[in-house]
C-alpha cells in the first residue's frame, strides 16, 4: 500500500464480514418495515431518497433540455411550469431537507454518542412513514396533473389563480414536514439524554453539534410553513382572506410566513452537510479540528441567525425601507459564522498528514463550491445589487452552489466516508475519484454560466427567453449531462460494491469517532458493552496507542 | 479552420459576436449598481482565491509522503479573530454601500414624472398622465426621472428592466414605486420577473427610450384625446361619485378638494396622511376609512371599477383643489337626465387645468 493513504483493510483473503450485525440479525421485509433500529431506518431512508433525487433530477434534466433553444418548444410553458414546480418541491423536501439528518444522521448519531439507539425508535420509524405518505403524495399530484405554482407557492397565484394540484401538494408537504419536525425532536432528545458516560457536550464529533443545530431549526420552524400552508388551503377552500387584499388581507403576509420558514430551511439543509465536512477533515489531515469550538458555535450561531433574516427574501416587495437595513444587517451576520468553518476547515489541513481518497475529494470540492455560494449570497444580501440580481439565473446559480455544490457534495463525501461502516464493504477507489471530479467539473460548466445569466438579466422560471442569451444557456444545457454522470456512476458502483466490494474491517479510515471503533456493519445494539469516552473528539494520540496496544496483545 | 464542425463554428462565432458579461448601462443608477457589484465581484475574488491557495498550499506541503506525522493543533484565537473581523468589516462596507444605493432607488426625487403601471396576467399596462396608454411597452424620454407606481390586478408580478438595474414586484391591493432616469436612447428588455402563472415567460415587452424631441413627438401621436384626470372626472360623474363629495353644505361624504397630501382626521380618531394609496384604500374600502363627522355610508367599489379606473380617480382627486368643476358637473348631471351624455360635455371644455394639475403634481 502506497504510504500517500490512510486506507487500512484487512487481509482480504481471510477477512469476512461478521456473521451478525444489523442486516442480518432478522431478515424478510416486514422485518425491515417494522424496524425500530435507527440504521434500517437510515437505509430505508437512503432509499427513498436515492428514488426521489432521481426524479427530481430527471425533470431537472427536463429543465435543461427546454432551455436549450430560446423558444418553448420542447414542452407549453404549463408543462414548463410543471416541470420546475415538481424540480423544487421534490428536491427541496424530499432530498435536500432529510438528505444529511435521516441518512447519514439517523445511522450515526446514536453510535457516535455512545447510545444503543435514537431516544424515541418508533418515533423515528413513524417520520419515515411520513415521509413516505408525503412522497406518494407527491407522485400521485405528479400522476394527476402536477402543481404549477412553484415551489415558493406565492398567493394569490396558489390560492386564487391555478387550478393545478396545489391542496395535494401542499398537503404533502405539510405530511413530509411532520416527519422532519419528528427526526429533529428525537435528535434533541437523543443528543441531550443519551451520550454515554464521559461524552460531554465538548466531546461529541462536529457532526453531532452540526445535526444538533439543525435540529432546532426543524423543530422551531417547521410549524410555520405548516400554519402557511394550512392558511393558503383555507384561503383557496373556503376563502377565509387572510392574503387576499379584496378581503383586507395581505399577501405579503403569506411571504412572510413561508420564508420563516424556508430561510432557516436553507440552513437545515446545509448545516449536517457542513458536520459531514469536519469528519472528513479532519480524519484524511489526520488533525484535530482547527478550533473545534468555534466550528461547533458557528453551528448555533447559524441556527440562530438564520431565524432572523427571512425578509432579505423580499427586499423589492414593497416592505419598508428601514427594515431593510435590518435584515440586510442580520445577513451580513450570518454569512461571519459560514466564513469562520471555512477558514477553519483550511486550517485543519495546516500541518496534517494528508491523504486524497474520495471522501477528501469531494470535501475540497464542497469548500471551493460552497464558498462561491455563500459569496454570492453576500451579492444578494446586500440590497443595493439584490435589486437587480434577485429573481434572475443569478439567485438560480447561487442556491445550486449551496443546495448542490454545497449540501449534495457533502452528501455525496459522507456516503464515500460511511459507506464502508454501514454496509461492510469498500467502494471502488479510482472510479468514486472519476465521479467525483466529474461531478466538479460538470457541476461548474452547469451553474457558473448562470451568474452571467442572471446579471445580463434572463429572470428565472422562464420557458422561452431572448436568442441572445441561447450560447449560455447551451453551456449550462451541456455542464447539466456531464454532471448527470456524477451522480450516476455513483449509484452503480455502490449497487456493485454491496456484492463485490473490498472487505472494509472496523476502520479503514484510522478515524476516531466511536462509530469507526466498532463492526462494519454495526451490531443492531451497536455496542457490545456501554462505551466510556476518556479522550476529547479527533484525538488522533489515544488512536495510534489503541492501536499500538491491539496490536500487542494480539502478538 | 475547415477541420472544425460547422456546426462548432457557427456556435464560437455566435459566442463570439454575442458574448456579454454585463447588460448596457442605460440609467444614471445602472454605473453605480456596477461599481458595488464590481466591488463586491473583487472582494469575493480575492477571498476566493485566498481560500484556494490555502487548500492547495496546505495540500502540497502537507500531503502525507512529505509530512508523514500530523502536528496537533488546538486552534489560535489571533487567526479565528483575524477571519471573523475582516470579513465582518468587509460585509459592512457591502450593507452600507448596497443600502444607499438601495435607498436611492426606491426614493424618487419630487421632480419624477409619474407613469402608472398595472401588472395583470400576462400584460403590462402603462399609464401615462396624458392619458396615453400602451401595453407592454413603455416609451420614456432621456433626461427625466420617472417614476413608476406600480400596481398588480390579480398576482404578483415584477416590473424588470435589467438594463436600468431597477426592479419592482406589483403587487396587488397597494402601489409600490421605483424611480430610474434614462441615459442612452435605444429599445431595452422589460421582463416580469416574479412567476405570475402559465404564461409568465411571456410577459415581456420592450423599453424605448427617446430623445426629448422624439418623445413629445410619441406623446402627440399616442394620444387617447383624454388626460387621466379627465378620464377620472369623467368616472368621477358616472359613478356618482359628485353625488356626495360636491363640497355643498348639506352633502354626505366630505369634500375632496385639496385633499391629496393633507392630513386627515378619521372616524376612530386616527390621523391619516391621503397619498395615492389612501386614496385608492378609500374608494375600495371606504368603510376602514371614515371621515370624522360622516357617517359610513359609502359603498364600495370594489370590483366596479377596474385597477385603471381607480387610478384616473386617484388622479383626478389629485388635481382637484375647488369643488366648482364638480357642482357643475352635477348641475350638468341634472339637467341632462340621459346619463351617457354628460362625460364629453363635462371634460370637453377644460383640458387645460387638468393638464396643468398633473404637470404640477
Amino acid at each position: 500500500m502506497s504510504s500517500a493513504t490512510i486506507v487500512s483493510l484487512p487481509d482480504q483473503s481471510t477477512a469476512r464480514i461478521p456473521k451478525d450485525n444489523f442486516i442480518t440479525r432478522e431478515n424478510g421485509i416486514l422485518s425491515w418495515l417494522l424496524t425500530g433500529d435507527h440504521k434500517r431506518i437510515a437505509i430505508l431512508y437512503l432509499i427513498s431518497i436515492t428514488f426521489f433525487f432521481a426524479i427530481g433530477g430527471a425533470l431537472a434534466g427536463l429543465i435543461r433540455l427546454e432551455l436549450l433553444t430560446p423558444q418553448s418548444d420542447l414542452m407549453a410553458t404549463d408543462t414548463y411550469n410543471k416541470v420546475f414546480t415538481m424540480h423544487g418541491v421534490v428536491m427541496i423536501f424530499l432530498f435536500l431537507v432529510p438528505s444529511v439528518p435521516a441518512t447519514l444522521g439517523n445511522f450515526l448519531i446514536p453510535i457516535m454518542i455512545g447510545a444503543k439507539d435514537l431516544a424515541l425508535p418508533k418515533v423515528n420509524l413513524l417520520s419515515w412513514y411520513l415521509y413516505m405518505a408525503g412522497g406518494i403524495l407527491v407522485l400521485y399530484t405528479m400522476i394527476t396533473g402536477g402543481v404549477d405554482t412553484g415551489w415558493t407557492f406565492t398567493t394569490p397565484l396558489s390560492t386564487h389563480y391555478v387550478n393545478t394540484n396545489v391542496l395535494s401538494t401542499g398537503l404533502a408537504i405539510f405530511i413530509a414536514g411532520f416527519s422532519s419536525i419528528f427526526t429533529g425532536l428525537n435528535f434533541i432528545v437523543t443528543i441531550h439524554k443519551m451520550r454515554a458516560p464521559g461524552m460531554t457536550w465538548f466531546r461529541m464529533p462536529l457532526f453531532v453539534w452540526a445535526n444538533y443545530a439543525a435540529s432546532i431549526l426543524m423543530v422551531l420552524g417547521t410549524p410555520v410553513l405548516a400554519i402557511a400552508i394550512v392558511l393558503v388551503a383555507l384561503e383557496r377552500t373556503v376563502g377565509i382572506g387572510v392574503f387576499d387584499p379584496a378581503k383586507g388581507g395581505d399577501p405579503l403576509l403569506f411571504q412572510h410566513l413561508f420564508w420563516f420558514y424556508s430561510h432557516p430551511a436553507v440552513y437545515i439543509m446545509i448545516l449536517p452537510g457542513m458536520g459531514v465536512i469536519s469528519e472528513v477533515i479532519s480524519t484524511f489531515s489526520r488533525k484535530r479540528v482547527f478550533g473545534y469550538t468555534a466550528v461547533a458555535f458557528s453551528s448555533v450561531a447559524i441556527a440562530i441567525f438564520g431565524f432572523f433574516v427571512w425578509e432579505h427574501h423580499m427586499f423589492i416587495m414593497g416592505v419598508s425601507n428601514y427594515s431593510t437595513l435590518v435584515f440586510s444587517l442580520l445577513t451580513m451576520l450570518v454569512a461571519v459564522p459560514s466564513a469562520i468553518k471555512i477558514f477553519n476547515w483550511a486550517f485543519t489541513l495546516y500541518k496534517g498528514s494528508i491523504t486524497f481518497e474520495t471522501p477528501m475529494l469531494y470535501a475540497f470540492g464542497f469548500m471551493g463550491l460552497f464558498t462561491i455560494g455563500g459569496l454570492t449570497g453576500v451579492f444578494l444580501g446586500t440590497t443595493g445589487t439584490d435589486i437587480h440580481l434577485t429573481e434572475t439565473y443569478f439567485i438560480v446559480a447561487h442556491f445550486h452552489y449551496v443546495m448542490v455544490g454545497g449540501m449534495l457534495m457533502a452528501f455525496l463525501g459522507g456516503l464515500h466516508f460511511w459507506w464502508p461502516k454501514m454496509t461492510g464493504r469498500m467502494y471502488p477507489e479510482s472510479l468514486s475519484k472519476i465521479a467525483a471530479v466529474t461531478a466538479f467539473i460538470g457541476f461548474n460548466v452547469t451553474f457558473m454560466p448562470q451568474f452571467i445569466l442572471g446579471y445580463l438579466g434572463m429572470p428565472r422560471r422562464y420557458a422561452a427567453y431572448p436568442p441572445e442569451f441561447q450560447v449560455l444557456n447551451v453551456l449550462s444545457t451541456a455542464g447539466a449531462t456531464v454532471l448527470g454522470m456524477g451522480f450516476l456512476l455513483p449509484v452503480l458502483y455502490f449497487a456493485w460494491s454491496l456484492k463485490y466490494g473490498a472487505i472494509a474491517g472496523n476502520n479503514p479510515w484510522q478515524a476516531t469517532g466511536l462509530e469507526w471503533q466498532v463492526q462494519s456493519p454495526p451490531l443492531t445494539e451497536n455496542f457490545t458493552q456501554l462505551p466510556i469516552m476518556d479522550h476529547e473528539a479527533y484525538d488522533y494520540e489515544w488512536l495510534a496507542k489503541r492501536e499500538a496496544d491491539t496490536a500487542t496483545t494480539t502478538v | 479552420m475547415d477541420h472544425i464542425s460547422p456546426v462548432l463554428w457557427q456556435f464560437l462565432v455566435k459566442w463570439m459576436t454575442n458574448f456579454a458579461l454585463f447588460p448596457p448601462e442605460a440609467s444614471k443608477i445602472a454605473p453605480q449598481m456596477d461599481a458595488l457589484y464590481f466591488f463586491i465581484t473583487l472582494v469575493s475574488l480575492v477571498g476566493l482565491t485566498l481560500v484556494v491557495l490555502l487548500l492547495v498550499g496546505f495540500s502540497i506541503l502537507y500531503s502525507k509522503k512529505r509530512h508523514p506525522v500530523a502536528v496537533q493543533i488546538e486552534g489560535s484565537t489571533i487567526l479565528e479573530a483575524t477571519w471573523t473581523i475582516i470579513p465582518l468589516g468587509l460585509f459592512l462596507i457591502m450593507f452600507v454601500w448596497g443600502s444607499l444605493i438601495y435607498f436611492r432607488v426606491y426614493t424618487p426625487p419630487a421632480n419624477a414624472m409619474n407613469i402608472y403601471v398595472v401588472g395583470k396576467q400576462w400584460m403590462w399596462k402603462a399609464e401615462h398622465p396624458g392619458g396615453q396608454h400602451e401595453i407592454n411597452s413603455l416609451h420614456i424620454p432621456t433626461g427625466q426621472p420617472i417614476q413608476l407606481t406600480l400596481i398588480s390586478q390579480d398576482v404578483f408580478h415584477s416590473f424588470s428592466i435589467p438594463a436600468f438595474r431597477v426592479k419592482r414586484e406589483a403587487i396587488p391591493g397597494r402601489y409600490t414605486s421605483v424611480w430610474f432616469e434614462a441615459t442612452q436612447v435605444g429599445t431595452y428588455h422589460l421582463f416580469c420577473t416574479q412567476y405570475c402563472g402559465t404564461e409568465h415567460s411571456h410577459m415581456i415587452g420592450d423599453i424605448v427610450v427617446l430623445s426629448p424631441e422624439d418623445y413629445k413627438k410619441w406623446l402627440t401621436e399616442s394620444t387617447s384625446g383624454m388626460s387621466l384626470a379627465q378620464n377620472g372626472e369623467r368616472l368621477f360623474a358616472s359613478l356618482s361619485c359628485n353625488a356626495c363629495h360636491n363640497g355643498r353644505p348639506d352633502a354626505r361624504g366630505p369634500s375632496l378638494a385639496n385633499v391629496y397630501n393633507s392630513k386627515l382626521r378619521l372616524s376612530n380618531g386616527q390621523e391619516q396622511f391621503a397619498d395615492e394609496a389612501y386614496l385608492r384604500d378609500a374608494i375600495l374600502n371606504p368603510s376602514e376609512h371614515i371621515t370624522q363627522g360622516y357617517a359610513p355610508i359609502m359603498p364600495t367599489y370594489q370590483g366596479q371599477v377596474s385597477e385603471d379606473g381607480v387610478i384616473s380617480l386617484v388622479e383626478y382627486i389629485k388635481t382637484l383643489n375647488s369643488n366648482y368643476r364638480v357642482e357643475q358637473t352635477l348641475n350638468t348631471t341634472d339637467l341632462l337626465p340621459e346619463s351617457e351624455g354628460k362625460a364629453t360635455p363635462a371634460s370637453a371644455p377644460k383640458p387645460a387645468p387638468a393638464a396643468k394639475g398633473t404637470v404640477t403634481q
